[in-house]
């Protein structure tokens, strides 16, 4: 299976758990993500102690959230990125961290498939594009999301082709604002 | 609550929100911005995307091994706690993540006037930065004051003009050591803005220097 499967088959993992609660689902989704968030905690200053019981709310937060999930704006690695890092904030800083209002699809609405396969698509090359990138700048990228560098450090520049992957969640929010009205 | 924005969030600010090492003061700031402006809320989503390629590269670790039973534990002790989607009513001020520090919209802010019918709420106050709400009445001027760090400011209602150009509502300034300004209210209403700042801002004039002790800016 290659990358763009497998990230979509795990939209489906989320789908299962939001729709049938199934927990067969989540244990997959578990043994496949826990491992990497519980490192993830690590590497950005957390005890192994903390880091679990951190890695154990993240997963929890997945379950109760799952139909929150637009897999048309967001890979589910993205996604528990995004949770895991909130739980480090509150967690290991000691502070709030505000997010932006959501921007749910309405009862009847459903992303597009062509925007989540796409979506999909570019999350998986973006993942590709990261890895293959020189050492040095990589593991800058990376000391920046495991929360090593102040903002005044960081540079935008990432090397990475971002443009693309912008452009198609642009597309997608002007779709949802529309079926929203 | 989509209106027509001219100013946003940098690239270096957007990615240091989404890698979570800024204040919480300026987390808030980008948060209500990102919730009123769909471009930067989709270049926002693009640096989670690098968060979520860092985490399938990321080496693995073990975890305990009654790891899932523990967090199936977690899930069943709370199962009615399903996340409601955080959206501000139609016609609110606030975008819903200000609310939620506001505990309600315009109305229900605490302001506390600080003179030349300007007022003031502090929102969130720590070593490393502050942010507040701030209401200038249409036609006033700002003491004239430059930073010492970073300086945020989100117009969340009316309007302000300065040495740079015109913010409206959504617009976003960031201003820095190199910046003095004197932001003054268009005429009409009351300009409402949220403002965060990693360093007290200094006045160029003695008397608000004075005031600043009390003001707490």
């Amino acid at each position: 299976m290659d990358a763009t499967e497998k990230k979509a088959e795990w939209v489906g993992h989320v789908r299962r758990i939001h729709e049938d609660r199934d927990q067969t689902a989540f244990a997959e989704l578990f043994s496949h993500f826990a491992p990497r968030v519980k490192a993830f905690l690590m590497k950005s200053g957390a005890s192994e102690t903390l880091a679990e019981e951190c890695t154990q709310e993240a997963m929890a937060t997945l379950w109760r959230k799952a139909h929150l999930f637009d897999p048309s704006r967001a890979s589910v690695s993205t996604w528990i990125f995004t949770i895991a890092r909130n739980r480090r904030i509150d967690m290991l800083r000691k502070q709030r961290r505000p997010e932006p209002e959501d921007v749910p699809w309405g009862p009847e609405a459903e992303p597009a498939q062509e925007d989540v396969v796409a979506l999909q698509q570019e999350s998986a090359q973006l993942a590709e594009a990261l890895a293959e990138l020189p050492d040095a700048q990589r593991e800058l990228i990376e000391k920046a999301y495991f929360g090593d560098l102040s903002h005044s450090q960081i540079a935008a520049q990432t090397g990475l082709p971002l443009g693309t992957i912008k452009s198609r969640i642009r597309l997608a929010l002007e779709r949802l604002r529309h079926t929203m009205k | 609550m989509m209106s027509e924005i001219r100013h946003h969030i940098s690239d270096e600010i957007l990615m240091a929100y989404s890698a979570g090492t800024l204040p919480e003061a300026f987390d808030l700031v980008i948060a209500a911005h990102v919730s009123m402006c769909d471009e930067c809320r989709a270049r926002l989503d693009s640096f989670d995307a690098v968060g979520g390629a860092v985490l399938d590269d990321v080496d693995t670790v073990e975890v305990a091994e009654d790891s899932l039973a523990a967090t199936l534990a977690l899930i069943a002790d709370t199962p009615s706690e399903i996340a409601a989607p955080r959206v501000a009513k139609p016609g609110s001020v606030f975008p819903t993540p200000l609310q939620e520090y506001v505990h309600g919209d315009l109305d229900a802010v605490k302001w506390r006037a600080i003179g030349g019918g300007v007022r003031q709420a502090i929102l969130r106050s720590s070593d490393d930065a502050s942010v507040r709400l701030l209401s200038i009445p249409g036609g006033a001027k700002m003491p004239d004051h430059g930073h010492r760090g970073m300086e945020m400011t989100l117009v969340l209602k009316g309007a302000f003009k300065d040495e740079e150009d015109r913010f409206g509502r959504g617009d976003v300034e960031i201003a820095d050591e190199d910046l003095h300004h004197t932001p003054i209210a268009e005429d009409g209403e009351d300009c409402i803005c949220l403002v965060a700042t990693d360093a007290p801002l200094m006045f160029n004039a003695l008397i608000p220097r004075l005031a600043q002790r009390f003001l707490r800016i």
